[in-house]
C-alpha cells in the first residue's frame, strides 16, 4: 500500500536511526531512490535531474524530528517540492478577451482533444453560464466532425455546421465569423491530432492560431505518456505558445509523471484533468494528489501521517504484503475494519483519498456506513482464532454460535463469508496490479468502488441510457444494486 | 497530413520518425565518447539516455551493465557503443517480430482488437483490412465500440475505404451482441477474416475489463477456438504504464500479440524493448502514420538501429 518510494527510502535510512540531521551522503543515497521512483513514474530524465538538485539542496542538514523517520522526512521534502513544481493553485480557462473568445485545442493524435473540448464546453455552459459554440477543424480523422457534433448534442452545445471540402484554416475563419455573428461568448476550436515532427502540420496549427488569436491554447495530453511528454510539450509550446494543459485519462493507474514533465518545461498551468470518457468527467487539478500519485503513494502525507498516528505502519505494510500474495483471512479483514474506525470512520478515510466525492455519495446511498462496519467487527470478534484464520471451518453450527455471540443473523455471517472470499480473490488481482487500489478493500469493496486517484466515477453509461442496475456489488452485505455498466 | 509527408516512402518515414526521436540519444552518446572514457559518470549518462527512450530503468540498467562488463575502462568509439546497444536491443526484439498469419481454413479467422482509449485501434483495423484485402482475402469488420461518439461512423469510413462490410448495431448495444452477430454473419458469408473493434478501456476499470471478457465468451459460444488473435494496440508514446496494460489485458482476454502505433512521432517506442523482455508477446506491426498504408511489419534491426541512430 505505502509502496515504492517509502519502501526504498526505508531501506536507505535503516542504518540512519538515531542521527540528528540528514547528512549529505544520506541525502545522496535517498536521492538515488527518489530518482528511480520518479523515472518509474515517467517523469522525463531532464526534469528529474533538476528536481533532484533542488531537493538535495533543501534536504541536507535538515533536523530529523523524533516523531517521523528520516525516510518520512525526505518524502515530505520531496512531496512539498513536487507540489511546488506542479503549481500551487487551481487554474481555469481565462476568458478575458472580446467575445467570441476563441479556445484552441491542440495535441497529439488520440490524446483526448475532442472529448475534452466537449467537457470544457459543458462546464463553461453549465457552471460559467457562457454561450458556447464548438467547431471541429479536423478534416483528417474519419468522422471527427461527426464525433464533435454528437458530443455537442449530448451536452446541448451548438457546433458549427459541417461543409465539404474545407481546409482547417478555412473552417477556423468560418467558425470565428459565425460565432461573432451569432453572439457567442466562447468558440472552442477542436483540431486534428498532430505529431510535432511534422512541420507541415505544425505550420498549419501556427497559422490557425495566428488567424484566430485564441485566449487559451490548451494542450491536451495523455496521462499515460512516457518520456516523450517533454518533447511534445516543448514543441507545441514553441510553435503556438501553449497557455494551459489538460491531462486526460487520469482515471487510469499511470503514475502521471507527464504532468510534472510538461508543467516544468512549459511553465504553464495544468487547467484540469480528465477522469473518464463521460463528459462530466472533468476535474480540477490538485497538485498534492498528483504529487502523491507520482510518488506512488496516494495522498502520501496526510495518509501516512494519519496512519502513523492511529495504526502501526508495520501492520499496514504486513497486510499490503499479504494482499499481494492474495491472502486475506478474517484477521486481515478485522484489522482493516478497525483501521477504518480508528482513522475517523469511513468519512475520515474517504476525505483523505482524492477524487472520491461521488464514491462517498454512492456509499452513503448504498447504506455502507460505520454502523454496518461495527456489526462486521462484532461478527469477526465472535469467531475463534482458528475460524478467523481458516474461514472454511465455519459450518452451520459454528455460524449459529457466532451469530448469537455477535447478536447478528446467520445470513449476515454468510454474507460476510462471501465478502471475505470475494476480497481474497480481489486481493490477488489488486496485488498483481499493485498500487493504491488495495485501499478499496478497506470498504469491503469490489470492482466499481476503487478509491483510485483522481477518479470521479467508475461508471460509464452511454448518454441517453438510464443507469441500469448492475450486478450486486460484491462484498458488501445488503447493498442495493450499483449500476456497473457504462 | 502535409503533402510532403505523404510523398515519402514508409521506410524513410519510419526511419525519419525514429531517428528524429533518437537524435538526442545519438548526440548525447557522441558527446560522451569523444570526450572521455567509459567511466562511472559516463555510464550513468548513458543510462539516462536509454531511459529517455522509455526503455525503463530496469532494462536500461541491464544494457548498461552488459556494456560496462565488456568495455569498461577501455577507450571505445561512440559508434562501437551504439552498435553494441543496437545489437543487444535487436537480440531482445528478434523473437517477437512476427506478422499475423491468417489461417485460411478457419473462415473466419477472428481477430479481436483491444486497448486503452485513443491508442489507435480503429485506425489499425482499417490498415489491417487494407493489407489483407490486398492479399485477396475477404475481410469483415465489426463495430464493437458502441460507446464512443461516432465510433461506428469512424469504422464505417474505414469500411468504405477498404471496401469491406461492417457489421453494426445501434449505439449503446451490448458489444458482445455485436460480436456474436458478426461471427455468425462471417460464417454465413464465408469471410476469411473478421476483425472486431472494441471501445477503448483503461485496464484498471474492472467493469470494462469484464465487458471485454464477456465479448470473448460470447464469441466462443459459436467458435470455441476464437478469437484466433487478440491484439492489444499500444500507443507508441506510452510510458511505463504499458507494463500494466499488457499484464491486465493479457490476464483478462489472453492477448496474443501487440501492435504499436504512432511511431512516426517524436516518441521513441523504447517500451517495446522492455515489453519484449518481460512478456515475449509478438509485435505484429507498427503504425507509422494516419493513412491507410501506414502500417509496417516490425523490423527489429531497423528499429534497434534507428533507436541508436545507426543507418
Ligand atoms: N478513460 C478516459 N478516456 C478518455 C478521457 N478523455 C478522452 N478519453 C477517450 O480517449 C479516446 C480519444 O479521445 P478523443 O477526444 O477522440 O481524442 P482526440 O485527441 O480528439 O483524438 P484525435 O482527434 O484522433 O487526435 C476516446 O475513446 C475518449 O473517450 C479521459 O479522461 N479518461
Ligand atoms: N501519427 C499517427 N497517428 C495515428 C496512428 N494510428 C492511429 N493514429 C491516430 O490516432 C487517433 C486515434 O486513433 P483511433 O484509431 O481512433 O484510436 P482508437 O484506439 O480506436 O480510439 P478509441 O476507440 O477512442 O479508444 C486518430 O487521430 C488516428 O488517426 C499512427 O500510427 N500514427
Ligand atoms: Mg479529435
Ligand atoms: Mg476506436
Amino acid at each position: 500500500m505505502f509502496d515504492a518510494l517509502s519502501d526504498r527510502l526505508g531501506n536507505v535510512f535503516d542504518r540512519l536511526k538515531g542521527k540528528g540531521s540528514l547528512s549529505e551522503s544520506d541525502v545522496n543515497a535517498a536521492m538515488r531512490e527518489v530518482r528511480i521512483a520518479l523515472l518509474e513514474a515517467d517523469v522525463a530524465v531532464e526534469v528529474v535531474k533538476s528536481f533532484i538538485d533542488g531537493v538535495r539542496e533543501r534536504a541536507v542538514g535538515q533536523e530529523v524530528t523524533k516523531s517521523v523517520t528520516p525516510g518520512q522526512q525526505v518524502i515530505k521534502i520531496v512531496n512539498d517540492n513536487l507540489i511546488g513544481m506542479l503549481g500551487k493553485e487551481a487554474a481555469w480557462i481565462e476568458l478575458n478577451a472580446v467575445p467570441p473568445v476563441p479556445i484552441l485545442m491542440i495535441g497529439l493524435q488520440g490524446s483526448g482533444k475532442t472529448t475534452t473540448a466537449a467537457k470544457i464546453a459543458s462546464r463553461l455552459t453549465r457552471r460559467d453560464k457562457k454561450k458556447v459554440m464548438m467547431a471541429s477543424l479536423d478534416v483528417t480523422r474519419p468522422a471527427a466532425r461527426e464525433q464533435l457534433r454528437v458530443l455537442g448534442e449530448q451536452i446541448d452545445v451548438s457546433t458549427l455546421p459541417m461543409a465539404e471540402g474545407e481546409t482547417a484554416v478555412s473552417i477556423a475563419k468560418r467558425a470565428m465569423a459565425a460565432s461573432r455573428l451569432q453572439g457567442y461568448d466562447v468558440v472552442i476550436l477542436d483540431t486534428a491530432g498532430r505529431v510535432t515532427i511534422d512541420q507541415g502540420l505544425m505550420d498549419e496549427i501556427k497559422q490557425i492560431s495566428e488567424i484566430t488569436n485564441p485566449a487559451e491554447k490548451i494542450l491536451v495530453a495523455d496521462a499515460l505518456t512516457g518520456q516523450d511528454a517533454v518533447t511534445t510539450a516543448k514543441n507545441f509550446h514553441q510553435n503556438v505558445g501553449v497557455t494551459g494543459i489538460v491531462l486526460t485519462r487520469m482515471d487510469g493507474d499511470s503514475r502521471g509523471g507527464a504532468a510534472l514533465s510538461m508543467r516544468s518545461v512549459t511553465g504553464v498551468p495544468i487547467k484540469a484533468v480528465g477522469t473518464g470518457e463521460k463528459l462530466e468527467n472533468l476535474e480540477d487539478f490538485h497538485p498534492e494528489r498528483v504529487a502523491g500519485r507520482i510518488l506512488g503513494m496516494g495522498d502520501v502525507v496526510s495518509l501516512v501521517e494519519k496512519a502513523a498516528e492511529t495504526i502501526e505502519v508495520k501492520e499496514a505494510e504486513k497486510i499490503a504484503l499479504k494482499m499481494q500474495k492474495g491472502q486475506f483471512d478474517f484477521n486481515d479483514m478485522l484489522t482493516q475494519l478497525q483501521q477504518v474506525s480508528k482513522m475517523g470512520g469511513l468519512g475520515g478515510v474517504l476525505a483523505m483519498l482524492p477524487g472520491v466525492g461521488k464514491l462517498q455519495k454512492q456509499m452513503a446511498s448504498a447504506g455502507v456506513d460505520d454502523k454496518s462496519i461495527a456489526r462486521q467487527v462484532a461478527i469477526i470478534q465472535s469467531m475463534t482464532a482458528q475460524e478467523r484464520k481458516s474461514p472454511k471451518l465455519l459450518n452451520a453450527s459454528r455460524k449459529r454460535r457466532v451469530a448469537s455471540g455477535s447478536g447478528t443473523t446467520a445470513q449476515e455471517i454468510n454474507r460476510l463469508l462471501k465478502q471475505q472470499m470475494e476480497m481474497a480473490r480481489m486481493m490477488k488481482k489488486v496485488g498483481k496490479m499493485g498500487g493504491l487500489k488495495g485501499l478499496g478493500s478497506l470498504f469491503g469493496g469490489g470492482d466499481p468502488i476503487q478509491p483510485d486517484l483522481g477518479q470521479g466515477s467508475n461508471l460509464r453509461i452511454p448518454e441517453g441510457l438510464i443507469n441500469q442496475p448492475g450486478q450486486n456489488f460484491p462484498g458488501l452485505p445488503g447493498l442495493p444494486k450499483f449500476p456497473t455498466k457504462r | 497530413m502535409s503533402s510532403d509527408n505523404i510523398q515519402k516512402s514508409w521506410f524513410s518515414r519510419l526511419k525519419e520518425g525514429l531517428s528524429a526521436s533518437s537524435n538526442k540519444v545519438v548526440s548525447g552518446i557522441t558527446g560522451i565518447f569523444t570526450e572521455k572514457q567509459l567511466d562511472e559518470e559516463t555510464l550513468e549518462q548513458l543510462e539516462d539516455l536509454l531511459i529517455s527512450s522509455d526503455l525503463g530503468v530496469n532494462v536500461a540498467n541491464r544494457l548498461i551493465k552488459t556494456l560496462s562488463e565488456h568495455k569498461f575502462d577501455k577507450q571505445v568509439s561512440d559508434r562501437e557503443v551504439r552498435e553494441t546497444f543496437a545489437k543487444d536491443i535487436e537480440l531482445i526484439l528478434e523473437p517477437v517480430a512476427k506478422p499475423i498469419l491468417i489461417e485460411q481454413s478457419l473462415k473466419p479467422h477472428v481477430i479481436l482488437v483491444c486497448g486503452v482509449n485513443g491508442s489507435g485501434k480503429t485506425t489499425t483495423i482499417g490498415k489491417l483490412a487494407q493489407q489483407w484485402k490486398a492479399e485477396g482475402k475477404s475481410v469483415c469488420l465489426a463495430a464493437g465500440d458502441t460507446f464512443r461518439a461516432a465510433a461506428i461512423e469512424q469504422l464505417k469510413v474505414w469500411g468504405e475505404r477498404t471496401q469491406t462490410p461492417v457489421i453494426i448495431q445501434p449505439q449503446g448495444t451490448d458489444p458482445a451482441a455485436v460480436a456474436y452477430d458478426a461471427v455468425k454473419k462471417s460464417i454465413d458469408d464465408n469471410h476469411d477474416v473478421l476483425i472486431i473493434d472494441t471501445a477503448g478501456r483503461l485496464q484498471n476499470r474492472a467493469e470494462l475489463m469484464d465487458e471485454l471478457a464477456k465479448i470473448v465468451r460470447v464469441i466462443q459460444k459459436t467458435l470455441p477456438e476464437a478469437p484466433h488473435n487478440c491484439l492489444l494496440v499500444l500507443d507508441g508514446t506510452v510510458g511505463q504504464n504499458a507494463h500494466s496494460q499488457v499484464a491486465t489485458f493479457k490476464e483478462m482476454v489472453n492477448v496474443t500479440g501487440l501492435i504499436v502505433t504512432k511511431l512516426d512521432g517524436s516518441a521513441r517506442g523504447g517500451i517495446i524493448v522492455a515489453l519484449a523482455e518481460k512478456f515475449a508477446l509478438p509485435v505484429h506491426a507498427v503504425g507509422v502514420g494516419e493513412a491507410i498504408e501506414d502500417l509496417r511489419a516490425f523490423d527489429p534491426k531497423i528499429f534497434a538501429q534507428s533507436l541508436m541512430g545507426l543507418d
